[in-house]
């Protein structure tokens, strides 16, 4: 029998739908479609996805199991490797990693391992996840700063093999960017729950409202603990620098979405936060960020929502299917645009935009075609409200209070290839070390700091 | 979850309370503030560190009923908790031996600039100050400050005690009979630090404000408190709370103070408090 070029079809909620609420886009897979999927699998002997995936996850041999109809041995082979399948199914960029050396691609689309991942995840959930009997104690502290994804994964791993390991986290919740940035629509926060709930279950303890280095100083930290991982990731916000950026109405991608996911703020007034959109809304940026910030706004009743970015479609950093849903759901994008001031009313309330056009020059030291203003060519859009997406950089607080850790140019923790600082018993990863990236990366990066933290504390 | 041990009415509108916080109690400075949410659908607000006990591991925050949180906070008893607090943030006040300093605090800013008086105190600094309320029963900390002060000056807007008019009008008179200061603190209203920084700059007196932008998390991750500061843009959470008063933009801080103008009087208006 030949093998189907395309993946079976995910089904999704109807986008004139969807953009009038918060649920999930995709809905996922059903058993049935799951096994036809997995049957696609070529099962190849040198495994290439597996290279492609930053946690190793052994690909072909749990895609062989859901051929089986064994979900539970799929979902334990997938445990091997990553704490966050749910997440990971959902949020992971497969067309870069696992499927992008996918062999199926000669002929046609890749297997659909993300799909089958998520979808081995959520069975998982629903029938009720199980907790991996208790590892032999070892009589040693280590002290994880920050619950995002690395610090998470970090904590799970160490604690498998034995150690005695708290997490301390700033905000109120867990999973970092996680749980404020990446949208309901998105990554419901249920399962982002869940997952940690699965960690802690594991036998990580997680003390909220800590934020390390003002809370608790870090000599005491040093002191109490036999080894650290620093997971704090890229949480400062980047703004365009330009005239009227404090006006009313301008927003940065995390506040807004901050105030959306973390707090609630689509629930206003059941909740209590407030976020104010307006009928016209521009984001400025073109990665994942953008996307969710630009979808956001039409879910919370923006009539037009544009995504403003000085190149063009081909350079933006976004992740395709994020761009393709945006679209779907009446994105705008105005390219080649860049915006050189906000303008305000009298009350100090955002009114409009002014941005030139710009064309493509010579590559940049990033290989990407350098935009160059065209001059003369200045235009106003009216909006009402704008939103900043075009990065963060690693949370300063940890290098602020601990001045021998050496950092890089951007103002990141330099780790060697094991997550080792240049300090003995301290140890980084995610996007702390690595400057904004993605999930299954600074889980990555956690997976190996747990390594390194073993070695270190074996000697 | 950080239980309520003590709780005061200060002033019809303002109230004390006592949480057990230990880790907070111990590393607070003058200057410093905690973010709390009351409870799972509540919002995050800033209030200063009024106050800490190290030994018993609890903070003091004094707060004026204004909106939806601070009313439902007020409406919290002895025992209580809530659930989440978190500092101490911010950056402490520069505590020095400057010689004379001006501390002067209006409404509910005299509870944050309680802490800074005390500290200025202590490391031997002769410390005038200046409090301002629109009237009698709405002065809060009098005998408490007095307490840490070397001299103390009371202004209200009806004359109900002290001189009647702005704490500026205090300063303008001391300034005027030959007073000097080499330092001065402001705390309060955003109208009231723009007016008194715009004195102070006249005679070349350092002036410090500690300023009260919206937040979110209080750690430097969203710029909702950003403030303009000598044409910088600034984050209060983490660069301040306290800044140049002769650098500080004013009627930007203002304007974005109303961000959510529409939406906390709704919020209010549906919880029944207002
Ligand atoms: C809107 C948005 C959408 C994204 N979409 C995708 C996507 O689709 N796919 C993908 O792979 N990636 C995506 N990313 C990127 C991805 O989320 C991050 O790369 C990843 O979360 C980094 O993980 P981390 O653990 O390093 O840090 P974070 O997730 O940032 O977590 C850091 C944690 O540390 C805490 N912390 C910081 N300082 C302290 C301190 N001093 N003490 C205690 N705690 C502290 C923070 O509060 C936070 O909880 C997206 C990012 C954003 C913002
Ligand atoms: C560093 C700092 C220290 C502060 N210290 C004190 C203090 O010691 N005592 C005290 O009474 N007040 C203090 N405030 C002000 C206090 O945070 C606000 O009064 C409180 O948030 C109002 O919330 P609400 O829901 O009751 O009122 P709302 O009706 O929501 O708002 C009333 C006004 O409070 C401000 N505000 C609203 N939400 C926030 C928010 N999330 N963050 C900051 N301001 C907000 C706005 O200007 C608004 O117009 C401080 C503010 C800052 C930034
Ligand atoms: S409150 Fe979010 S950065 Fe200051």
């Amino acid at each position: 029998m030949a093998v189907r070029k395309t993946k079976y079809e995910m089904p999704e909620q109807d986008p004139r739908e969807r953009i009038k609420n918060f649920d999930e886009v995709p809905y996922g897979y059903d058993a049935d479609t799951a096994i036809k999927e997995a049957q696609r699998c070529l099962q190849c002997k040198d495994k290439p996805c597996v290279l492609g995936c930053p946690v190793g996850i052994d690909i072909p041999r749990f895609i062989a199991a859901i051929k089986e109809g064994d979900f539970d041995k799929a979902i334990k082979i997938i445990k091997e490797k990553s704490n966050l399948p749910a997440v990971c199914g959902r949020v992971c960029p497969y067309e870069e990693q696992c499927e992008g050396n996918c062999r199926l691609k000669k002929i046609g689309e890749p297997v659909g391992i993300g799909r089958l991942e998520r979808f081995v995840a959520d069975y998982e959930r629903e029938k009720g996840i199980t907790i991996p009997s208790k590892p032999k104690p070892i009589d040693k502290k280590v002290v994880v700063i920050g619950a995002g994804p690395a610090g998470l994964t970090c904590a799970g791993d160490l604690v498998k093999m034995g150690y005695d390991v708290t997490i301390f986290e700033a905000l109120h919740a867990p999973g970092g960017v996680l749980m404020y940035g990446i949208p309901e629509f998105r990554l419901p926060k249920e399962i982002v729950k869940a997952e940690v709930d699965y960690i802690t279950k594991l036998g990580v303890k997680i003390i909220y409202d800590v934020v390390v280095g003002k809370t608790i100083p870090m000599e005491e930290i040093l002191e109490e603990y036999d080894a650290v991982f620093i997971g704090t990731g890229a949480g400062l916000p980047r703004f365009l620098g330009i005239e009227g950026e404090n006006l009313n109405g301008v927003y940065s991608a995390n506040e807004f979405l901050t105030r959306v996911n973390l707090m609630k703020a689509y629930l206003f007034t059941e909740y209590d936060t407030p976020v104010k959109i307006g009928r016209i809304v521009a984001t400025f940026g073109a990665g994942n960020v953008a996307m969710d910030c630009a979808r956001t706004a039409l879910r919370l009743g923006a009539k037009k929502s544009y995504i403003i970015y000085r190149r063009t479609e081909k350079e933006m950093p976004a992740r395709e299917e994020e761009i393709e849903h945006a679209k779907e759901e009446g994105v705008e994008f105005k390219l080649l645009t860049n915006p050189i001031r906000f303008i305000g009313d009298e009350r100090g309330n955002l009114k409009a935009v002014e941005c030139i056009r710009m064309k493509l020059g010579e590559p940049d030291e990033s290989g990407r075609r350098r935009p160059i203003p065209i001059e003369g060519s200045e235009f106003k859009i009216d909006i009402d409200t704008a939103l900043i997406a075009i990065g963060q950089s690693p949370n300063p607080l940890i290098p602020q209070v601990m001045k021998d850790l050496k950092l890089g140019r951007k103002g990141n923790i330099e780790i060697d290839e094991m997550g080792r600082t240049n300090i003995p018993g301290i140890f980084a990863g995610g996007d702390i070390a690595t400057g904004a990236a993605t999930v299954i990366l600074a889980m990555g990066a956690g997976k190996k700091a747990a390594k390194a933290i073993h070695e270190y504390l074996s000697n | 979850m950080y239980r309520i041990v003590e709780k005061k009415t200060l002033s019809e509108t303002v109230k004390l309370m006592k949480i057990e916080a230990p880790y907070i109690a111990r590393n607070a400075k003058a200057g410093q503030f905690v973010m709390l949410r009351i409870d799972e659908k509540g919002e995050r607000i800033p209030l200063t560190i009024a106050d800490s006990d190290r030994e018993n591991g609890l903070v003091t925050i004094i707060f004026m009923e204004i909106g939806k949180t601070t009313k439902e906070l007020g409406t919290l008893k002895v025992g209580d908790n809530i659930l989440n607090f978190v500092g101490p943030l911010g950056k402490p006040s520069e505590i020095e031996r400057y010689g004379r300093v001006a501390c002067i605090g209006g409404g509910v800013g005299i509870a944050p600039l309680y802490p800074i008086i005390k500290a200025l105190k202590q490391v031997g600094n002769h410390v005038t100050s200046i409090l301002g309320a629109r009237n009698k029963s709405l002065l809060i900390l009098e005998e408490e400050i007095n307490n840490w002060s070397d001299e103390l000056y009371i202004a209200t807007d009806d004359g109900s005690k002290g001189l009647k008019g702005f704490v500026s009008d205090v300063l303008q008179k001391l300034i005027d009979e030959g007073k000097t200061f080499d330092i001065a603190w402001v705390v309060g209203p955003v109208i009231m630090m723009k007016v008194v920084a715009n004195l102070t700059r006249k005679y070349n007196i350092k002036t410090v404000v500690s300023l009260n932008p919206i937040m979110v998390d209080g750690t430097g991750m969203c710029g909702s408190c950003r403030v303009s500061v000598g044409g910088k843009t600034m984050f209060a959470c983490v660069d301040g709370p306290e800044f140049d008063g002769h650098l500080v933009d004013y009627d930007n801080l203002m304007q974005r103070n109303n961000r959510f103008i529409e939406e906390e009087r709704e919020s209010c208006k549906l919880a029944g408090v207002l």
